[in-house]
Protein backbone atom coordinates (compact mmCIF):
# COMPACT_ATOMS: atom_id res chain seq x y z
CA UNK A 1 0.00 0.00 0.00
CA UNK A 2 2.68 2.21 1.00
CA UNK A 3 4.74 1.44 -1.98
CA UNK A 4 1.91 2.16 -4.37
CA UNK A 5 1.28 5.67 -2.80
CA UNK A 6 4.73 6.08 -3.11
CA UNK A 7 4.82 5.49 -7.17
CA UNK A 8 1.45 7.56 -7.43
CA UNK A 9 3.37 10.66 -5.61
CA UNK A 10 6.40 10.12 -7.84
CA UNK A 11 4.97 9.91 -11.04
CA UNK A 12 2.53 12.91 -9.70
CA UNK A 13 6.13 14.78 -9.16
CA UNK A 14 7.00 13.59 -12.55
CA UNK A 15 4.14 15.30 -14.31
CA UNK A 16 3.99 18.71 -12.22
CA UNK A 17 7.81 18.63 -12.97
CA UNK A 18 9.00 19.64 -9.17
CA UNK A 19 12.19 18.22 -7.99
CA UNK A 20 11.72 17.09 -4.09
CA UNK A 21 13.35 14.29 -4.53
CA UNK A 22 15.67 15.65 -7.16
CA UNK A 23 16.65 17.60 -4.77
CA UNK A 24 16.97 14.72 -1.70
CA UNK A 25 19.17 12.99 -4.06
CA UNK A 26 21.18 15.66 -5.11
CA UNK A 27 22.09 16.54 -0.78
CA UNK A 28 22.53 13.22 -1.02
CA UNK A 29 25.06 12.53 -3.84
CA UNK A 30 26.64 15.69 -2.27
CA UNK A 31 26.98 13.49 0.91
CA UNK A 32 29.25 10.76 -0.88
CA UNK A 33 26.70 8.24 -0.77
CA UNK A 34 26.65 8.04 -4.70
CA UNK A 35 29.98 8.61 -5.58
CA UNK A 36 30.09 6.87 -9.38
CA UNK A 37 27.32 6.13 -11.07
CA UNK A 38 27.78 3.69 -14.43
CA UNK A 39 25.13 2.97 -16.88
CA UNK A 40 24.84 0.38 -19.43
CA UNK A 41 23.14 1.30 -22.49
CA UNK A 42 21.96 -1.07 -25.19
CA UNK A 43 24.27 -0.79 -28.31
CA UNK A 44 21.07 -0.15 -30.45
CA UNK A 45 19.71 2.18 -28.22
CA UNK A 46 23.09 3.98 -27.44
CA UNK A 47 22.52 5.44 -31.13
CA UNK A 48 20.00 7.69 -29.70
CA UNK A 49 22.41 10.39 -28.76
CA UNK A 50 19.62 12.95 -27.23
CA UNK A 51 18.78 10.54 -25.45
CA UNK A 52 21.59 9.82 -23.66
CA UNK A 53 22.78 13.78 -23.24
CA UNK A 54 18.94 13.97 -21.61
CA UNK A 55 19.86 11.37 -19.23
CA UNK A 56 23.21 13.37 -18.40
CA UNK A 57 21.45 16.52 -17.77
CA UNK A 58 19.03 14.79 -15.46
CA UNK A 59 22.03 13.25 -13.76
CA UNK A 60 23.59 16.81 -13.72
CA UNK A 61 20.64 18.23 -12.21
CA UNK A 62 20.39 16.13 -9.12
CA UNK A 63 24.36 16.37 -8.44
CA UNK A 64 25.76 12.80 -9.63
CA UNK A 65 28.79 14.58 -11.44
CA UNK A 66 30.88 11.16 -12.21
CA UNK A 67 29.30 9.03 -14.84
CA UNK A 68 30.61 5.91 -16.78
CA UNK A 69 28.57 5.30 -19.57
CA UNK A 70 29.05 1.55 -21.10
CA UNK A 71 27.71 0.00 -23.94
CA UNK A 72 29.07 -3.32 -25.58
CA UNK A 73 29.74 -2.51 -28.94
CA UNK A 74 31.36 1.15 -28.14
CA UNK A 75 28.49 3.27 -30.08
CA UNK A 76 28.85 5.72 -27.12
CA UNK A 77 32.61 6.04 -27.47
CA UNK A 78 31.71 6.75 -31.02
CA UNK A 79 29.36 9.61 -30.03
CA UNK A 80 31.77 11.13 -27.58
CA UNK A 81 32.40 14.40 -29.58
CA UNK A 82 28.60 14.74 -29.62
CA UNK A 83 28.09 14.28 -26.30
CA UNK A 84 30.67 16.63 -24.81
CA UNK A 85 29.81 19.31 -27.49
CA UNK A 86 26.14 19.42 -26.04
CA UNK A 87 26.85 19.03 -22.65
CA UNK A 88 29.10 22.03 -21.79
CA UNK A 89 30.57 21.41 -17.85
CA UNK A 90 31.45 18.12 -18.70
CA UNK A 91 34.98 16.48 -19.22
CA UNK A 92 36.61 12.98 -19.98
CA UNK A 93 38.14 11.08 -17.25
CA UNK A 94 41.03 11.27 -19.04
CA UNK A 95 41.37 14.73 -18.71
CA UNK A 96 40.60 14.52 -14.77
CA UNK A 97 44.25 14.18 -12.81
CA UNK A 98 43.18 13.89 -9.29
CA UNK A 99 41.32 10.90 -7.81
CA UNK A 100 37.61 11.14 -9.90
CA UNK A 101 35.28 10.96 -7.18
CA UNK A 102 36.81 14.14 -5.50
CA UNK A 103 37.09 16.68 -7.87
CA UNK A 104 35.21 19.74 -7.41
CA UNK A 105 31.49 19.42 -8.21
CA UNK A 106 31.57 21.96 -10.87
CA UNK A 107 32.04 19.90 -13.68
CA UNK A 108 30.75 16.26 -14.97
CA UNK A 109 33.28 13.70 -15.33
CA UNK A 110 32.42 10.83 -18.15
CA UNK A 111 34.12 7.57 -18.73
CA UNK A 112 33.21 5.76 -21.81
CA UNK A 113 33.83 1.79 -21.92
CA UNK A 114 32.86 -0.94 -24.00
CA UNK A 115 33.37 -4.74 -23.94
CA UNK A 116 37.37 -4.20 -25.04
CA UNK A 117 38.01 -2.76 -21.84
CA UNK A 118 36.61 -5.82 -19.47
CA UNK A 119 37.97 -9.34 -20.46
CA UNK A 120 40.38 -8.10 -23.40
CA UNK A 121 41.95 -5.30 -20.93
CA UNK A 122 42.38 -7.93 -18.58
CA UNK A 123 44.28 -10.33 -21.48
CA UNK A 124 46.18 -7.47 -21.99
CA UNK A 125 47.13 -6.77 -18.37
CA UNK A 126 48.85 -10.02 -17.79
CA UNK A 127 50.56 -9.75 -20.91
CA UNK A 128 52.10 -6.26 -19.09
CA UNK A 129 52.74 -8.60 -16.06
CA UNK A 130 54.41 -10.85 -17.79
CA UNK A 131 56.58 -8.89 -19.78
CA UNK A 132 57.80 -6.72 -16.82
CA UNK A 133 58.39 -10.01 -14.64
CA UNK A 134 60.11 -11.32 -17.38
CA UNK A 135 62.44 -8.35 -18.10
CA UNK A 136 63.03 -9.00 -14.49
CA UNK A 137 63.75 -12.43 -14.16
CA UNK A 138 61.20 -12.38 -11.65
CA UNK A 139 58.58 -14.95 -13.08
CA UNK A 140 58.90 -17.22 -9.94
CA UNK A 141 58.83 -14.90 -7.08
CA UNK A 142 55.79 -12.83 -8.18
CA UNK A 143 53.86 -15.41 -9.52
CA UNK A 144 54.12 -17.51 -7.17
CA UNK A 145 52.84 -15.62 -4.70
CA UNK A 146 48.93 -15.09 -5.72
CA UNK A 147 48.36 -12.23 -2.72
CA UNK A 148 51.00 -10.35 -4.15
CA UNK A 149 49.76 -10.85 -7.57
CA UNK A 150 46.46 -8.47 -7.24
CA UNK A 151 47.95 -5.48 -6.68
CA UNK A 152 50.11 -5.65 -9.69
CA UNK A 153 46.96 -6.64 -11.60
CA UNK A 154 45.28 -3.39 -10.57
CA UNK A 155 47.96 -1.18 -11.55
CA UNK A 156 48.44 -3.30 -14.90
CA UNK A 157 44.92 -2.68 -15.40
CA UNK A 158 45.17 1.23 -14.80
CA UNK A 159 48.15 1.24 -17.05
CA UNK A 160 46.13 -0.38 -20.60
CA UNK A 161 43.40 2.56 -19.84
CA UNK A 162 41.14 1.31 -16.57
CA UNK A 163 41.28 4.34 -15.04
CA UNK A 164 37.80 4.59 -13.26
CA UNK A 165 36.34 3.62 -10.34
CA UNK A 166 34.29 1.12 -9.24
CA UNK A 167 30.64 2.08 -9.65
CA UNK A 168 28.76 2.17 -6.93
CA UNK A 169 25.31 2.07 -8.53
CA UNK A 170 24.55 0.43 -12.10
CA UNK A 171 21.81 1.53 -14.13
CA UNK A 172 20.82 -0.87 -17.13
CA UNK A 173 18.65 0.41 -19.71
CA UNK A 174 18.07 -2.54 -21.98
CA UNK A 175 15.42 -5.30 -22.26
CA UNK A 176 16.82 -7.42 -19.27
CA UNK A 177 18.87 -6.77 -15.83
CA UNK A 178 22.42 -7.57 -17.05
CA UNK A 179 25.51 -5.99 -17.06
CA UNK A 180 26.73 -7.12 -20.70
CA UNK A 181 30.06 -7.32 -20.37
CA UNK A 182 31.13 -4.61 -17.93
CA UNK A 183 34.03 -4.76 -16.42
CA UNK A 184 34.34 -7.76 -14.57
CA UNK A 185 36.16 -6.34 -11.54
CA UNK A 186 34.72 -3.19 -11.39
CA UNK A 187 31.24 -4.27 -10.37
CA UNK A 188 32.52 -6.29 -7.33
CA UNK A 189 29.23 -4.63 -4.90
CA UNK A 190 28.05 -2.78 -7.21
CA UNK A 191 23.81 -2.48 -6.96
CA UNK A 192 22.43 -2.87 -10.27
CA UNK A 193 19.14 -1.91 -11.04
CA UNK A 194 17.29 -2.55 -14.14
CA UNK A 195 15.81 0.59 -15.81
CA UNK A 196 13.66 -1.13 -18.73
CA UNK A 197 14.48 0.28 -22.86
CA UNK A 198 16.25 3.34 -23.35
CA UNK A 199 13.55 4.55 -25.52
CA UNK A 200 10.64 4.63 -21.98
CA UNK A 201 13.50 6.23 -19.41
CA UNK A 202 11.69 8.76 -17.37
CA UNK A 203 12.94 10.67 -14.94
CA UNK A 204 11.08 9.65 -11.35
CA UNK A 205 12.23 6.27 -12.39
CA UNK A 206 15.99 7.63 -12.53
CA UNK A 207 15.30 9.75 -8.76
CA UNK A 208 13.59 6.39 -7.56
CA UNK A 209 16.47 3.62 -8.40
CA UNK A 210 18.84 6.98 -7.21
CA UNK A 211 16.67 6.94 -3.67
CA UNK A 212 16.09 3.61 -3.11
CA UNK A 213 20.29 3.48 -3.75
CA UNK A 214 20.79 5.75 -0.55
CA UNK A 215 18.88 2.90 1.66
CA UNK A 216 20.80 -0.20 0.38
CA UNK A 217 23.05 -1.47 3.46
CA UNK A 218 26.29 -3.28 2.39
CA UNK A 219 27.95 -5.66 4.53
CA UNK A 220 30.50 -7.07 2.75
CA UNK A 221 29.71 -10.35 3.30
CA UNK A 222 30.43 -9.95 7.19
CA UNK B 1 15.46 -42.04 0.50
CA UNK B 2 13.25 -39.60 -0.77
CA UNK B 3 13.07 -35.87 0.24
CA UNK B 4 9.80 -34.17 0.57
CA UNK B 5 8.78 -31.71 -1.60
CA UNK B 6 9.64 -28.38 -0.72
CA UNK B 7 6.46 -26.69 -1.88
CA UNK B 8 3.66 -25.32 0.26
CA UNK B 9 5.08 -27.09 3.57
CA UNK B 10 4.07 -25.35 6.44
CA UNK B 11 6.16 -23.65 8.99
CA UNK B 12 6.18 -26.57 11.27
CA UNK B 13 7.66 -28.90 8.75
CA UNK B 14 9.94 -26.68 7.81
CA UNK B 15 10.99 -26.31 10.95
CA UNK B 16 10.81 -29.90 11.68
CA UNK B 17 13.65 -30.23 8.42
CA UNK B 18 15.69 -28.59 10.61
CA UNK B 19 16.63 -31.49 12.92
CA UNK B 20 15.87 -34.36 10.41
CA UNK B 21 17.43 -33.28 7.38
CA UNK B 22 17.82 -36.19 5.90
CA UNK B 23 15.18 -38.90 7.44
CA UNK B 24 12.36 -40.80 5.80
CA UNK B 25 9.28 -38.94 6.49
CA UNK B 26 7.10 -40.13 8.96
CA UNK B 27 4.28 -38.82 8.03
CA UNK B 28 0.63 -40.96 7.33
CA UNK B 29 -0.98 -41.74 4.18
CA UNK B 30 -2.49 -38.69 3.99
CA UNK B 31 0.83 -36.31 4.01
CA UNK B 32 2.61 -39.38 1.74
CA UNK B 33 -1.06 -39.29 -0.87
CA UNK B 34 -0.11 -35.03 -0.95
CA UNK B 35 3.35 -35.58 -1.68
CA UNK B 36 2.46 -38.02 -4.90
CA UNK B 37 0.17 -35.39 -5.89
CA UNK B 38 2.46 -32.34 -5.39
CA UNK B 39 5.32 -34.47 -7.38
CA UNK B 40 2.77 -35.27 -10.25
CA UNK B 41 1.99 -31.72 -10.59
CA UNK B 42 5.40 -30.65 -10.25
CA UNK B 43 6.08 -32.73 -12.77
CA UNK B 44 2.77 -31.55 -15.11
CA UNK B 45 4.42 -27.87 -14.78
CA UNK B 46 8.19 -29.31 -16.19
CA UNK B 47 6.51 -30.84 -19.16
CA UNK B 48 4.73 -28.16 -20.35
CA UNK B 49 8.22 -25.49 -19.51
CA UNK B 50 10.29 -28.16 -21.80
CA UNK B 51 8.52 -27.12 -24.57
CA UNK B 52 10.15 -23.89 -24.50
CA UNK B 53 13.74 -23.63 -23.84
CA UNK B 54 15.55 -24.25 -20.94
CA UNK B 55 18.54 -23.15 -19.65
CA UNK B 56 21.75 -25.06 -19.64
CA UNK B 57 22.70 -23.87 -16.42
CA UNK B 58 21.34 -21.75 -13.70
CA UNK B 59 23.48 -20.09 -10.64
CA UNK B 60 22.13 -19.50 -7.47
CA UNK B 61 23.25 -16.84 -4.47
CA UNK B 62 22.03 -18.97 -1.72
CA UNK B 63 21.40 -15.23 0.64
CA UNK B 64 19.23 -15.05 3.50
CA UNK B 65 19.13 -17.57 5.86
CA UNK B 66 20.49 -15.69 8.89
CA UNK B 67 17.77 -13.58 8.46
CA UNK B 68 15.27 -16.32 7.96
CA UNK B 69 16.59 -17.72 11.63
CA UNK B 70 16.08 -14.07 12.91
CA UNK B 71 13.14 -14.08 11.48
CA UNK B 72 11.94 -17.31 12.41
CA UNK B 73 13.73 -17.00 16.21
CA UNK B 74 15.85 -20.23 15.44
CA UNK B 75 19.27 -20.88 16.74
CA UNK B 76 22.60 -20.25 15.42
CA UNK B 77 23.33 -22.21 12.84
CA UNK B 78 19.71 -23.14 12.19
CA UNK B 79 19.21 -20.83 9.50
CA UNK B 80 22.19 -22.27 7.08
CA UNK B 81 20.61 -25.73 8.31
CA UNK B 82 17.13 -24.85 6.51
CA UNK B 83 19.03 -23.72 3.15
CA UNK B 84 20.77 -26.64 3.10
CA UNK B 85 16.81 -28.33 3.02
CA UNK B 86 15.97 -25.49 0.57
CA UNK B 87 19.50 -26.32 -2.01
CA UNK B 88 18.52 -29.72 -1.78
CA UNK B 89 14.90 -29.38 -2.68
CA UNK B 90 15.72 -26.44 -6.04
CA UNK B 91 18.26 -29.56 -7.04
CA UNK B 92 15.62 -31.88 -7.36
CA UNK B 93 13.51 -29.44 -8.99
CA UNK B 94 16.36 -28.63 -11.27
CA UNK B 95 17.53 -31.74 -12.46
CA UNK B 96 14.09 -33.20 -12.61
CA UNK B 97 13.62 -30.06 -14.99
CA UNK B 98 16.66 -31.31 -17.14
CA UNK B 99 19.26 -28.77 -15.89
CA UNK B 100 22.60 -30.15 -16.76
CA UNK B 101 24.16 -27.47 -14.30
CA UNK B 102 23.51 -25.93 -10.91
CA UNK B 103 26.48 -24.03 -9.25
CA UNK B 104 25.48 -22.23 -5.72
CA UNK B 105 27.84 -19.61 -3.94
CA UNK B 106 27.89 -21.46 -0.79
CA UNK B 107 30.67 -19.38 0.93
CA UNK B 108 32.94 -16.24 -0.36
CA UNK B 109 36.07 -15.42 0.51
CA UNK B 110 34.73 -11.96 1.85
CA UNK B 111 32.69 -14.53 4.58
CA UNK B 112 35.90 -15.15 6.26
CA UNK B 113 35.78 -11.85 7.84
CA UNK B 114 32.61 -12.76 9.92
CA UNK B 115 33.19 -13.89 13.27
CA UNK B 116 35.26 -17.35 13.88
CA UNK B 117 32.60 -19.21 15.81
CA UNK B 118 30.23 -18.36 12.88
CA UNK B 119 32.55 -19.48 10.33
CA UNK B 120 33.45 -22.24 12.25
CA UNK B 121 30.06 -23.45 12.65
CA UNK B 122 29.86 -23.00 8.95
CA UNK B 123 32.69 -24.86 8.22
CA UNK B 124 31.64 -27.51 10.17
CA UNK B 125 28.40 -27.90 9.11
CA UNK B 126 29.85 -28.13 5.43
CA UNK B 127 31.28 -31.06 6.06
CA UNK B 128 29.02 -32.88 7.67
CA UNK B 129 26.38 -32.41 4.42
CA UNK B 130 29.20 -33.30 2.15
CA UNK B 131 29.62 -36.70 4.08
CA UNK B 132 25.55 -37.00 4.22
CA UNK B 133 25.41 -36.05 0.51
CA UNK B 134 28.04 -38.86 -0.60
CA UNK B 135 25.71 -41.44 1.55
CA UNK B 136 24.40 -44.01 -0.88
CA UNK B 137 20.75 -42.91 -0.85
CA UNK B 138 21.45 -39.07 -1.59
CA UNK B 139 20.32 -37.17 -4.18
CA UNK B 140 23.56 -37.25 -5.73
CA UNK B 141 23.77 -40.89 -6.74
CA UNK B 142 20.07 -40.81 -7.54
CA UNK B 143 20.50 -37.93 -10.63
CA UNK B 144 24.12 -39.32 -11.08
CA UNK B 145 25.38 -35.84 -10.01
CA UNK B 146 29.33 -35.10 -10.20
CA UNK B 147 30.52 -32.56 -7.57
CA UNK B 148 32.72 -29.75 -8.32
CA UNK B 149 34.15 -27.66 -5.28
CA UNK B 150 35.17 -24.14 -7.01
CA UNK B 151 37.59 -21.71 -5.20
CA UNK B 152 40.47 -21.14 -3.28
CA UNK B 153 40.50 -24.32 -1.57
CA UNK B 154 43.76 -23.51 0.46
CA UNK B 155 41.75 -21.55 2.26
CA UNK B 156 39.76 -24.21 3.80
CA UNK B 157 40.49 -25.66 6.97
CA UNK B 158 41.50 -29.26 6.22
CA UNK B 159 38.58 -31.60 6.99
CA UNK B 160 36.20 -29.58 4.88
CA UNK B 161 39.26 -29.39 2.30
CA UNK B 162 39.40 -33.32 2.67
CA UNK B 163 35.64 -33.68 2.60
CA UNK B 164 35.35 -31.80 -0.75
CA UNK B 165 38.54 -33.53 -2.46
CA UNK B 166 36.70 -36.82 -1.60
CA UNK B 167 33.37 -35.81 -2.63
CA UNK B 168 35.27 -34.70 -6.31
CA UNK B 169 37.00 -37.88 -6.26
CA UNK B 170 33.66 -40.06 -5.57
CA UNK B 171 31.55 -38.53 -8.20
CA UNK B 172 34.19 -37.90 -10.73
CA UNK B 173 32.59 -40.52 -13.21
CA UNK B 174 29.27 -39.31 -12.80
CA UNK B 175 28.19 -37.62 -16.19
CA UNK B 176 24.17 -37.35 -15.79
CA UNK B 177 24.35 -33.96 -13.83
CA UNK B 178 26.91 -31.46 -12.27
CA UNK B 179 26.78 -29.55 -8.99
CA UNK B 180 29.56 -26.60 -8.77
CA UNK B 181 29.53 -25.53 -5.25
CA UNK B 182 31.33 -22.04 -5.01
CA UNK B 183 33.61 -21.78 -1.64
CA UNK B 184 36.56 -19.65 -0.54
CA UNK B 185 35.23 -18.36 -3.88
CA UNK B 186 35.31 -14.76 -5.50
CA UNK B 187 35.40 -13.82 -8.77
CA UNK B 188 38.43 -11.21 -7.89
CA UNK B 189 40.58 -14.32 -6.87
CA UNK B 190 39.46 -16.40 -9.66
CA UNK B 191 40.62 -13.54 -12.02
CA UNK B 192 43.91 -12.91 -10.18
CA UNK B 193 44.18 -16.98 -10.44
CA UNK B 194 43.68 -17.20 -13.76
CA UNK B 195 45.85 -14.55 -14.45
CA UNK B 196 49.23 -15.94 -12.86
CA UNK B 197 48.22 -19.58 -14.25
CA UNK B 198 48.44 -18.02 -17.93
CA UNK B 199 51.86 -16.42 -16.95
CA UNK B 200 53.33 -19.05 -15.67
CA UNK B 201 52.20 -21.57 -18.70
CA UNK B 202 53.81 -18.87 -20.94
CA UNK B 203 56.89 -18.80 -18.82
CA UNK B 204 57.16 -22.53 -18.71
CA UNK B 205 56.33 -22.26 -22.72
CA UNK B 206 59.38 -19.98 -22.95
CA UNK B 207 61.74 -22.18 -20.85
CA UNK B 208 61.09 -24.79 -22.78
CA UNK B 209 61.96 -23.81 -25.88
CA UNK B 210 65.01 -21.74 -24.68
CA UNK B 211 66.29 -25.04 -23.17
CA UNK B 212 65.53 -26.84 -26.49
CA UNK B 213 67.46 -24.51 -28.99
CA UNK B 214 70.29 -24.45 -26.79
CA UNK B 215 70.87 -27.81 -26.09
CA UNK B 216 70.83 -28.42 -29.64
CA UNK B 217 73.20 -25.78 -31.32
CA UNK B 218 73.79 -26.91 -34.41
CA UNK B 219 69.67 -28.84 -34.88
CA UNK B 220 67.86 -28.99 -37.95
CA UNK B 221 64.88 -27.14 -36.91
CA UNK B 222 61.79 -27.20 -39.29
CA UNK B 223 64.36 -27.55 -42.02
CA UNK B 224 66.88 -25.09 -41.49
CA UNK B 225 70.75 -26.15 -40.87
CA UNK B 226 72.30 -23.48 -38.71
CA UNK B 227 75.46 -23.22 -36.94
CA UNK B 228 74.87 -21.97 -33.81
CA UNK B 229 78.28 -21.98 -32.25
CA UNK B 230 80.20 -19.86 -35.30
CA UNK B 231 76.69 -17.45 -35.50
CA UNK B 232 77.23 -17.09 -31.60
CA UNK B 233 80.80 -16.23 -31.46
CA UNK B 234 80.83 -13.87 -34.55
CA UNK B 235 77.69 -11.40 -33.81
CA UNK B 236 75.23 -13.25 -31.90
CA UNK B 237 72.23 -11.02 -31.48
CA UNK B 238 71.69 -11.16 -35.13
CA UNK B 239 72.49 -14.66 -35.66
CA UNK B 240 69.68 -15.84 -33.16
CA UNK B 241 67.65 -13.84 -34.52
CA UNK B 242 67.66 -14.85 -38.28
CA UNK B 243 67.57 -18.05 -36.09
CA UNK B 244 63.85 -17.05 -34.88
CA UNK B 245 62.89 -16.09 -38.22
CA UNK B 246 63.74 -18.47 -39.93
CA UNK B 247 61.72 -20.72 -37.72
CA UNK B 248 58.83 -18.29 -38.16
CA UNK B 249 59.06 -18.19 -41.65
CA UNK B 250 58.91 -22.35 -41.89
CA UNK B 251 56.06 -22.28 -40.01
CA UNK B 252 53.38 -20.98 -37.17
CA UNK B 253 54.96 -18.79 -34.64
CA UNK B 254 53.98 -21.54 -32.00
CA UNK B 255 56.65 -23.44 -33.47
CA UNK B 256 59.21 -21.49 -31.58
CA UNK B 257 57.54 -22.84 -28.12
CA UNK B 258 56.88 -26.15 -29.96
CA UNK B 259 59.79 -27.37 -31.41
CA UNK B 260 60.54 -30.61 -33.00
CA UNK B 261 64.25 -30.64 -33.08
CA UNK B 262 66.97 -33.43 -33.44
CA UNK B 263 69.78 -33.61 -30.99
CA UNK B 264 73.30 -33.29 -32.26
CA UNK B 265 76.28 -34.83 -30.77
CA UNK B 266 78.41 -31.28 -31.47
CA UNK B 267 80.21 -30.28 -28.23
CA UNK B 268 80.47 -26.81 -27.08
CA UNK B 269 82.28 -24.68 -24.37
CA UNK B 270 80.66 -23.79 -21.51
CA UNK B 271 81.08 -20.21 -22.18
CA UNK B 272 79.62 -20.63 -25.46
CA UNK B 273 76.47 -21.90 -24.00
CA UNK B 274 76.27 -19.48 -21.44
CA UNK B 275 75.92 -16.47 -23.58
CA UNK B 276 74.14 -18.04 -26.44
CA UNK B 277 71.34 -18.63 -23.24
CA UNK B 278 71.51 -15.27 -22.62
CA UNK B 279 70.97 -14.24 -25.94
CA UNK B 280 68.28 -16.49 -26.94
CA UNK B 281 66.69 -15.32 -23.83
CA UNK B 282 67.27 -11.53 -24.71
CA UNK B 283 65.85 -12.14 -28.29
CA UNK B 284 62.77 -14.00 -26.50
CA UNK B 285 62.08 -11.22 -24.43
CA UNK B 286 62.17 -8.82 -27.28
CA UNK B 287 60.20 -11.19 -29.58
CA UNK B 288 57.79 -11.23 -26.89
CA UNK B 289 57.79 -7.41 -26.73
CA UNK B 290 57.38 -7.30 -30.53
CA UNK B 291 54.51 -9.51 -30.26
CA UNK B 292 55.95 -12.15 -32.64
CA UNK B 293 56.37 -14.56 -30.13
CA UNK B 294 53.10 -15.78 -28.90
CA UNK B 295 51.19 -13.55 -26.26
CA UNK B 296 48.59 -14.31 -23.26
CA UNK B 297 45.82 -14.33 -24.90
CA UNK B 298 41.84 -14.42 -23.60
CA UNK B 299 41.74 -18.17 -24.05
CA UNK B 300 44.51 -18.99 -22.45
CA UNK B 301 42.97 -16.84 -19.00
CA UNK B 302 39.50 -18.43 -19.65
CA UNK B 303 40.81 -21.74 -19.62
CA UNK B 304 42.51 -21.20 -16.13
CA UNK B 305 39.26 -19.57 -13.89
CA UNK B 306 37.89 -22.06 -12.11
CA UNK B 307 34.61 -22.43 -13.63
CA UNK B 308 36.12 -23.37 -16.61
CA UNK B 309 34.69 -26.79 -15.85
CA UNK B 310 30.79 -25.31 -16.55
CA UNK B 311 29.25 -23.46 -19.72
CA UNK B 312 28.64 -19.88 -18.36
CA UNK B 313 25.34 -19.65 -16.49
CA UNK B 314 22.14 -18.97 -18.25
CA UNK B 315 20.42 -17.30 -15.04
CA UNK B 316 21.58 -15.59 -12.13
CA UNK B 317 19.57 -15.81 -9.12
CA UNK B 318 20.07 -14.20 -5.62
CA UNK B 319 17.75 -14.13 -3.14
CA UNK B 320 16.53 -11.85 -0.65
CA UNK B 321 15.90 -8.79 -2.88
CA UNK B 322 19.61 -7.54 -3.27
CA UNK B 323 20.90 -5.99 -6.02
CA UNK B 324 24.42 -7.10 -6.14
CA UNK B 325 26.54 -9.74 -7.64
CA UNK B 326 29.06 -9.67 -4.25
CA UNK B 327 32.17 -10.73 -6.04
CA UNK B 328 30.21 -14.14 -7.54
CA UNK B 329 30.55 -14.77 -11.33
CA UNK B 330 31.53 -11.61 -12.41
CA UNK B 331 33.40 -13.08 -15.36
CA UNK B 332 30.71 -15.31 -16.53
CA UNK B 333 27.84 -13.45 -16.46
CA UNK B 334 28.19 -10.87 -19.10
CA UNK B 335 24.99 -12.36 -21.05
CA UNK B 336 22.82 -13.99 -17.84
CA UNK B 337 20.21 -11.99 -16.88
CA UNK B 338 19.94 -11.72 -13.10
CA UNK B 339 16.91 -12.39 -11.27
CA UNK B 340 16.74 -11.36 -6.97
CA UNK B 341 13.54 -12.26 -6.02
CA UNK B 342 12.75 -11.17 -2.68
CA UNK B 343 12.37 -14.12 -1.03
CA UNK B 344 14.97 -15.64 1.73
CA UNK B 345 16.87 -18.27 0.49
CA UNK B 346 15.45 -21.37 2.73
CA UNK B 347 12.17 -20.21 1.73
CA UNK B 348 12.60 -20.52 -2.11
CA UNK B 349 10.32 -22.44 -3.70
CA UNK B 350 9.00 -24.04 -6.98
CA UNK B 351 7.03 -20.91 -8.14
CA UNK B 352 10.19 -18.79 -7.86
CA UNK B 353 11.72 -21.25 -10.01
CA UNK B 354 8.97 -21.80 -12.57
CA UNK B 355 8.76 -17.96 -12.78
CA UNK B 356 12.55 -17.23 -13.34
CA UNK B 357 12.64 -19.92 -16.32
CA UNK B 358 9.69 -18.37 -17.59
CA UNK B 359 11.27 -15.26 -17.94
CA UNK B 360 14.52 -16.70 -19.59
CA UNK B 361 11.97 -17.95 -22.42
CA UNK B 362 10.88 -15.38 -22.66
CA UNK B 363 14.30 -13.13 -23.35
CA UNK B 364 15.88 -16.44 -24.97
CA UNK B 365 16.45 -14.80 -28.20
CA UNK B 366 17.63 -11.76 -27.34
CA UNK B 367 19.86 -13.66 -25.29
CA UNK B 368 20.79 -15.69 -27.82
CA UNK B 369 21.73 -12.88 -29.93
CA UNK B 370 23.86 -11.09 -27.24
CA UNK B 371 26.17 -14.54 -26.39
CA UNK B 372 26.77 -14.62 -30.24
CA UNK B 373 28.05 -11.03 -29.85
CA UNK B 374 30.47 -11.74 -27.24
Amino acid sequence: MELITCIILLLLLDILGFNYYGTFCKSLSAHGKLQYLAIVIESEDAHQTSKVVKLLQWLDSVGVKNVCLYDMNGVLKKSKETIFQTLKNAKSIEEVNEDVTHHAPDHMTLEFISYVDGKEAVAKAANLIFVKNFKQHNIGGVLDHQISLEPHLNQALQIVGCKGPEPDLLLVYGLVRSHLGFPAWRIRYTEIVHMGSLNFMRYGSLIKAIYNFTKVRHNYGT
Amino acid sequence: MKFSSHTGLSQTLQVSLLNTPMQKSSGGITSHLLGGLCCYLRRCIFSVLSVGPLPNHITFIMDGNRRFAKKRNLGEGDGHKAGFSALLSILRYCYELGIKYVSVYAFSIDNFRRKPKEVQSVMDLMREKIEELLQQESIINEYGIRIHFIGNMQLLTEPVRVAAEKAMRVTANNQERVLLICIAYTSTDEIVHAVQESCKDKWNQIQASKEGKVSNGGSKINGLDLHFRDSCRDNATEACSSLHKGVKDAGEKDALLEQNSEKHSDNYSEGEITSCNGIVEITEERKYKQGETASIKLVDIEKHMYMAVAPDPDILIRTSGEDRLSNFLLWQTSACPLYAPKVLWPEIGLRHLVWVVLNFQRHHFYLEKKKKQF
